[in-house]
């Protein structure tokens, strides 16, 4: 994978590079072990303080890295018997959202992903995230089967959004959209979503009717993309920077504003840093929060659901 | 998802009705001039063409309820400003511009009404409130009208006109689409029709959500339906869209509807529809068929 670094990112980059650089030679030489043990302390402490004031638009920035790990790379890290399952019986596979069947300590689970592409060709295939119908009814076939076997169901969310096309209107992108919410919401299993990347509006929240929903330190979630909201705001999409202030779309305004339940930590300088301790830090947020739900009846989980979601808003009168 | 803005005159239907008599109106359709008020005697379609204009919420109650009577529901509900949002104008600033030029507090009105004499949860957009979008208020009593359907037993009919999720509530108007399909679920659990009406124009998150979740779904004839809008397709794929795309006859050869409707038939459709779904004598539920025994 090509490493891309933001401007933001260098000092950090080069810190964690070269802690990278002394574990490899730790391995070979255990002299170097209590230097390792300092550099990685300090780093992490560096790291922190550099990222502790990032921009709205800077996290963003992060949220959509191109070297970010992706729902596969999650998958590969934190299930067994991986068992990809394809298409909507009724038009085509999207690549875009990845579905299947995997093993997560010791339990059978269903697995729902958007999915980003490496590098251009790649990029074609998965249309860098944007699902058309065919995927969200994959998903939404998914999501019956989980309900109907007792499986429950694990999300990741990361796309820029729900693609907007011709022959996505003509196979109903609206209707595969609010099919998912409909499905998610009467699944009679535990279901955990985690935001991994960007948490792109409708096209998003088709894999998030969840019992919880967790966000990543450096994950977004939106009802408009900040380009999109300053494109009409003020008819410049160059004032995306605003737009992402205002838009309240950070793990911490999400965290506030109770549409998330959990921020989960990333690595030091984030998850495309290190790509296995990012997937621990979810399998620890995962497991806690999948035991807790595990304990309650299906009528009890339909219900805890609802009421998540019925209780958000913001009104008087 | 951001509500149209504005264009040509600003004043929508209703507004223009108030003007009295004498004042002359250009038709969308067939550009013929005609009088506001034979306009307002067909509920804003013309005469000539049949081109449906924009109807206001009031107009549609006197059109599709007996006695043109509505039992208002939660009409006191505002919305907050969760985000501090300003655009130009602060959010608050926005809606009571809103609430002052549309006399409601919000994008919706719900309550209870009969059609041909079926007692319903009955639904309507207000597309003049900042372009019927959704926000926590619209979210909240489309959730309402669902939970009192079911319980009541009501039919929910619901006439959608919105550009989308409110932008200005942020990710707290995302949220309702989930909210309101919920509700939804329940009606649906109670087996109690939704008949979705859909209305120029109906797009994004409301699309999105319950909109094409009806039992069954009627638009009007040549309403813009559709998940992204017009020009957010047009930049995405650089180029134009053909003539009629995302209008209720596409919709309809595309399968996503079930029926185009005259609005000035839809009252007598709605109420056969309803006199189909509601006034039957139901077949004895056939689940009660029991699993066979296992022996341990």
């Amino acid at each position: 994978m090509a490493a891309f670094v933001l401007p933001f990112e260098k000092p950090v980059v080069e810190l964690v590079t070269r802690v990278r650089e002394l574990r490899a030679l730790a391995e070979q030489d255990r002299q170097f072990l209590p230097e390792l043990r300092r550099l990685e302390e300090k780093a992490g402490r560096l790291a922190k303080e550099l990222f502790s004031d990032l921009s709205a638009w800077q996290k963003v920035q992060l949220s959509r890295h191109p070297n970010r790990p992706y729902t596969l790379d999650y998958i590969g890290h934190l299930f067994d018997e991986w068992l990809e399952l394809h298409g909507d019986r009724s038009f085509g596979d999207d690549a875009a959202i990845v579905c299947g069947l995997a093993r997560y300590r010791g339990r059978s689970v269903v697995v729902v992903g958007h999915q980003k592409g490496r590098g251009a060709k790649d990029n074609v295939k998965r249309n860098f995230g944007m699902p058309h119908p065919e995927g969200y009814r994959k998903a939404c076939r998914m999501y019956e089967l989980a309900s109907r076997f007792g499986m429950p169901i694990l999300t990741f969310i990361d796309t820029p959004g729900a693609y907007p096309g011709i022959g996505a209107e003509e196979r109903g992108q609206s209707e595969a959209i609010g099919a998912c919410l409909a499905a998610m919401a009467r699944a009679r299993v535990p279901v955990i979503a985690t935001i991994i990347g960007e948490g792109g509006s409708g096209g998003a929240l088709a894999l998030g009717v969840a019992n919880r929903v967790q966000v990543l330190e450096y994950g977004t979630y939106s009802v408009i993309s900040p380009e999109g909201c300053a494109s009409i705001l003020w008819k410049d999409g160059n004032k995306a920077d605003e737009a992402a202030e205002r838009l309240r779309m950070t793990a911490p305004d999400l965290l506030r504003l109770r549409v998330v339940d959990r921020v989960v930590e990333e690595p030091a300088g984030g998850a495309h840093q290190d790509a296995a301790a990012a997937a621990k830090l979810v399998d620890a947020a995962l497991h806690t929060t999948l035991t807790e739900l595990l304990a309650k009846s299906p009528d009890q989980l339909v219900d805890d659901r609802y009421e998540r979601f019925r209780s958000l808003g913001a009104f008087v009168g | 998802m951001p509500w149209p803005t504005r264009k040509r005159g600003g004043l929508d239907a209703h507004e223009k009705t108030s003007l009295g008599k004498g004042v002359f109106r250009k038709c969308d359709g067939c550009g013929e001039t005609l009088t506001a008020e034979a306009l307002h005697e067909t509920f804003e379609v013309c005469p000539q063409c049949g081109q449906h204009h924009k109807l206001s919420a009031a107009r549609w109650r006197d059109l599709i309820l007996d006695d043109g009577k509505l039992e208002v529901w939660d009409a006191g509900l505002e919305p907050t400003d969760p985000l501090s949002f300003a655009d130009g104008k602060p959010y608050p600033d926005r809606v009571a511009a809103s609430q002052r030029s549309s006399k409601a507090k919000e994008a919706i009105e719900i309550g209870a009404g009969s059609i041909n004499g079926v007692r319903v949860a009955y639904g309507a957009f207000l597309f003049s409130f900042m372009g019927g979008s959704m926000g926590s208020v619209v979210g909240e009593k489309v959730t309402r009208l669902f939970e009192r359907g079911a319980a009541q037993r009501l039919p929910v009919v619901l006439l959608q006109a919105s550009g989308g999720a409110r932008m200005q509530e942020g990710i707290l108007s995302l949220m309702q689409m989930a909210k309101t399909v919920a509700a939804r679920e329940r009606l649906r659990d109670a087996g109690v029709p939704f008949v979705s009406v859909l209305l120029h124009p109906t797009t994004g998150g409301v699309a999105a959500s319950f909109a094409f979740l009806g039992d069954v779904n009627v638009a009007e004839p040549g309403a813009l339906i559709g998940f992204a809008g017009p020009r957010v397709i047009e930049t995405t794929i650089r180029q134009k869209l053909p003539e009629g795309f995302q209008r209720s006859e596409f919709l309809l050869d595309h399968g996503m509807i079930d029926r185009i409707t005259s609005r000035l038939e839809m009252k007598q459709e709605l109420g056969l529809l309803l006199g189909h779904l509601v006034l039957t004598t139901p077949l004895r539920a056939r689940s009660s068929r029991r699993l066979p025994e296992v022996d341990d």
